[in-house]
């Protein structure tokens, strides 16, 4: 401690404080305050553990006694289980517990309302590689050997590929409960639609289509079970955005009080929404290791990843749009069949998602929706990055261009004609308050010279242009409760280390890294004093998990709370230390010094200390509950789904080169600007946004899942050929900052919002360079040179040069 | 039956007896808990076991550990030789080259075979050089950027030795 000398600049006590509080004076009147651990770019704080190797993900816990889980997958697409043998599997040597339907008889599911899957198939399997049986035994090639000596007798039922076919009359029904095979019907109506188009001078209407697309997460789905008999409990590793869906799902399938299981969420390589609902091999890993009594691990292969993967469902659009001829959007009717799969899974939300998110980009008060989500023999699809959003804003900002075009206006101007004045309630009830997309759309003109060169380059090369938004986070979880959104926990020890507890799940995003930085920012004290650990069940409090772009917002509020209430603790300590008022105290470096007497000092562990007497260890919390005023209408079916708290928003511009030859396209580069409130780590929100982009441009280019007969035709990392870095394009990243009241620190969503709109930017660029619209993704070489040729045939017929149709 | 190998792993003598079958990525991950490097597809399609064989970058899930008798192995654990970051891993870590970091050894571990081979590669050459690694999370810019970090890192390391040396 230091006594009685003078600063460091030589300037009295009281210069000193009259500067202070003029700064501070300052920083208020401009409605601003000087940052110290946010809005900084910030390495990741498990970083360090990643480049090392060090970091354990689920599939690196090993165990000496350890035993192999395996899965015996259908190979029908639908069929009916006649008999399953599994005696000769379990008389095998080595062979420790062998599982099949019989062993639970509670289905589970993400939605309350589709809760229709048993962890292994019963009486029937609905997709080819639906989970049948599974094995535990010493050794890999043991539990291989017992797959193949169960003998499963099937009647094979006639399956579906096709929802249009699913839908039809006489179709075999795919599920007991629900006829028609469909999952469910959406059919809303928002204004006047009729009266909407009857005012406009300009109607379009077209067909898009985008396939299913998946995931694609690095690591394979894995889990290790460890089943204590003495006191029948669970423990359960497991790579998951959503441990808590897990923790529920286990309890249900088990029979087992949720007390007597514990779920940890190690590293996880990747989500991307296929780790969001509960899944089977979890379940059965489980089932496995009560069964065995003892620890399994169970680890799936890329091709079993491919097999029962939810991703992004195909999606059939029939989109209308009317439009007056000065560029007013009137009304807007889209009819929307998506390929569901098997199961329900979160298929309700997304078919929702699809219809809600038309609105709160744009201001259009006549808004109809019909959207179908259809049983099929596929893979249950579930959320992806963008989750419903992605497929009908492919449309949406296709038809935008497709609209400008027939009115001679210029496309980014027609949607400027039809922003929204914010805040703002929309016709759907979103309430959308922050809206940085009009300086989204100016920053990307700008950077990419669009203007200069719409039109106006060479044939085949081409500029588009599109935006997209996304909600940070779903208002009402799809568990309804009284309990907070989220909660955090904060624990000051004798160590001086501060550690946050939270059960939100860091996959990889940065979560942890910026509830860190929060929480060092809000008390003013180092990140070298903080330990975040995330997602135990037994040390963590409860969280809603990784999805929805929640976790930024939600769990940083709770952040905030928590850290409030510790800052206070703290802060009373170290004044009670300097015998002053808590006010009067500021923490500088690791001392707490008087602000009217700079010299008067307290090391921190000297405020520890004294925070810690009579008391011991500290500890706080924090919650957050999303306001009612986000939460949607209540007058409609579905009115739940795409209200948020708050939207992000992203413009995009993407320059490409079309080989008119080949009909292969090479994006040459892409600009981005993306408003998310405040950039609380400005490396992770670039991260984010650049990985959104580009996860946008391999849907857009060259990701499609078909299936054969129910089965996946590419299911390996060869075949389903997303970019490699050879084809990946320099992205400028611009971030926007709209200062999002709602959120901490004026922060929202980052890592959803800029995926969607790559896709309609993508095809708009391409008939900037060859006057060709292709509405089907991806826009691969066979599809573009196939437009080319169709615009060709129709040439002869209209003799308008390709070059110049619609340029 | 199994073979009895003698190799160098991270720079440590050892010996393994090895079945016919058994992969290198095996034993590694399994036999001798470097869980480090990663199995990301069934095969040879992503790059995430790629492991250094000679100085070579080598998918361990294709390489049958008999093969390997005689070798010289550096894994993700062994590339930190004095305790601190090896440049690249830094540059992984300061410019988010990881995000979920299931890529991440293998990637790193082709940017050291590619700076051994080329120590000042342009952004072409580092496309070529990672162009058998897959990554879902970043969209490969900021790990181009990670390995410039690296290169310029290394380059002013050399230039100091160098300079201090006789």
């Amino acid at each position: 401690m230091s006594r009685g000398t003078r600063g460091a600049k030589g300037e009295s006590k009281q210069e000193r404080k009259i500067v202070h509080l003029e700064r501070e004076a300052l920083q208020t009147a401009l409605g601003t305050r000087q940052h110290k651990y946010i809005g900084k770019p910030q390495p990741l704080i498990d970083g360090v553990d990643k480049s090392t190797g060090r970091g354990k993900y689920s599939g690196d816990f090993n165990f000496p006694d350890a035993l192999v889980g395996r899965i015996l997958r259908s190979p029908h697409a639908h069929a009916r289980i006649v008999s399953i043998d599994v005696s000769a599997a379990l008389a095998m040597e080595g062979v420790r517990a062998v599982v099949t339907g019989a062993d639970t008889d509670t289905p589970f599911g993400v939605l309350p309302v589709a809760r229709d899957e048993y962890a292994l198939a019963k009486e029937k399997v609905r997709y080819k590689g639906e989970e049948v049986a599974a094995v535990a035994a010493v050794d890999a090639w043991t539990a291989e050997q017992a797959l193949a000596a169960i003998q499963v007798v099937y009647e094979p039922l006639r399956s579906y590929t096709d929802p249009r076919e699913a839908m039809a009359d006489g179709a075999e029904q795919i599920q007991p409960h629900k006829p028609g095979n469909i999952e469910r019907e959406v059919d809303h109506e928002f204004g006047d639609v009729d009266a909407g188009f009857a005012a406009s001078d300009a109607i379009l209407e077209e067909e898009f289509y985008a396939p299913e697309v998946t995931h694609a997460q690095m690591e394979p789905h894995a889990a290790v079970g460890q089943w204590d008999e003495q006191h029948g409990r669970l423990t359960l590793w497991c790579s998951t955005q959503v441990p808590y869906y897990v923790h529920m799902s286990l309890s249900a399938v088990m029979g087992l009080d949720m007390s007597q299981i514990r779920v940890i969420k190690p590293m996880v390589g990747g989500g991307f929404g296929c780790k969001t609902e509960a899944q089977s091999y979890e379940m059965i890993c489980g089932l496995l290791a009560r069964k065995a009594r003892g620890t399994v691990k169970l680890v799936v292969s890329r091709e079993e990843v491919f097999f029962a993967h939810r991703g992004r469902p195909a999606t059939w659009t029939r989109l209308r749009l009317g439009c007056t001829n000065d560029g007013r959007l009137q009304a807007v009717s889209a009819e929307v069949i998506q390929r569901g799969g098997a199961y329900g899974g979160y298929g309700v939300v997304t078919i929702l998602y699809a219809g809600a998110l038309l609105n709160a980009i744009y201001n259009i008060r006549n808004v109809r929706y019909k959207g179908f989500r259809v049983l099929t023999n596929t893979p249950a699809n579930g959320a992806m990055r963008g989750h419903g959003t992605v497929d009908t804003r492919f449309a949406f900002e296709s038809m935008l261009d497709m609209m400008a075009r027939k009115l001679g206006l210029d496309a980014v101007e027609l949607r400027k004609r039809n922003l929204l004045q914010t805040p703002t309630m929309t016709v759907n009830d979103l309430l959308v308050n922050s809206y940085g997309y009009p300086e989204c759309i100016d920053k990307v003109l700008e950077a990419s010279h669009y203007h200069a060169k719409v039109g106006k380059l060479p044939f085949g090369k081409g500029i588009g242009f599109a935006g997209s938004h996304y909600c940070s986070g779903s208002a009402k979880p799809v568990n309804r409760s009284h309990m907070p959104h989220a909660v955090v926990t904060m624990k000051l020890d004798i160590d001086g280390s501060i550690t946050l507890f939270t059960g939100a799940a860091e996959i990889g995003q940065g979560s942890s890294t910026v509830m860190m930085q929060i929480a060092a920012e809000v008390i003013g004290v180092s990140p070298a004093r903080f330990r975040v650990v995330a997602a135990d069940s037994a040390i963590t409090p409860k969280d809603n998990g990784s999805y929805s772009s929640r976790v930024t917002l939600y769990v940083g509020n709770a952040t905030v709370q928590a850290a409030e209430r510790m800052r206070d603790v703290v802060f009373q300590a170290a004044a009670r230390g300097l015998n002053a008022f808590p006010i009067d105290v500021e923490l500088v470096g690791d001392e707490f010094r008087l602000i009217s007497d700079p010299d008067k000092t307290l090391p921190f562990k000297d405020m520890v200390e004294i925070a810690l007497s009579y008391e011991g260890t500290i500890v706080t919390k924090g919650t957050y509950a999303t306001p009612k005023i986000t939460h949607g209408g209540e007058n409609y079916r579905g009115a739940g789904i795409g209200a948020s708290p708050a939207f992000s928003y992203s413009a995009q511009a993407v320059e490409v080169d079309v080989d008119i030859r080949t009909g292969k396209v090479t994006v040459e580069n892409v600009t981005v600007a993306h408003d998310c409130g405040f950039a609380l780590n400005p490396l992770s929100v670039r991260g984010q946004v650049e990985g959104s982009v580009w996860m946008g441009m391999a849907q857009g280019r060259q990701e499609e899942t078909n299936y054969e007969n129910g089965l996946p035709l590419a299911p390996n990392l060869l075949d389903y050929r997303f970019p490699t870095i050879m084809e990946s394009p320099p992205i400028e990243t611009i971030i926007v900052e709209s200062n999002e009241s709602g959120g901490p620190f004026g922060a929202k969503e980052a890592g959803e919002g800029s995926l969607a709109a790559f896709l309609p930017a993508l095809a708009n660029a391409i008939h900037d360079a060859i006057g060709v619209r292709v509405k089907d993704l991806p826009l691969s070489p066979e599809k573009v040179h196939a437009a080319i040729q169709q615009a060709r045939k129709a040439r002869k017929v209209s003799a308008a040069p390709i070059a110049e149709a619609g340029r | 039956m199994k073979t009895l190998i003698s190799l160098i792993i991270n720079g440590r003598k050892r010996e393994e007896a090895v079945g016919g079958s058994e992969l290198l990525i095996e034993l590694l991950r399994d036999r001798l808990g470097l869980t480090g490097t990663k199995m990301g597809c069934d095969g040879g399609d992503c790059g995430a076991c790629t492991v250094l064989v000679d100085g070579e970058p080598t998918l361990s899930c294709l390489t049958p550990a008999a093969a390997v008798d005689g070798c010289e192995i550096t894994t993700v654990e062994g590339l930190a030789t004095s305790g601190g970051l090896h440049p690249i891993q830094e540059g992984f870590h300061l410019k988010l080259g990881s995000q979920c970091g299931f890529c991440t050894p293998g990637m790193i571990m082709a940017a050291k075979a590619l700076l051994d081979k080329h120590p000042e590669p342009s952004p072409q050459e580092i496309r070529a050089g990672l162009a058998n690694n897959l990554c879902r999370c970043t969209g490969y810019n900021s790990i181009i950027a990670s390995v410039q970090y690296a290169a310029e890192k290394l380059k002013q390391a050399t230039r100091a030795r160098t300079r201090g040396g006789p």
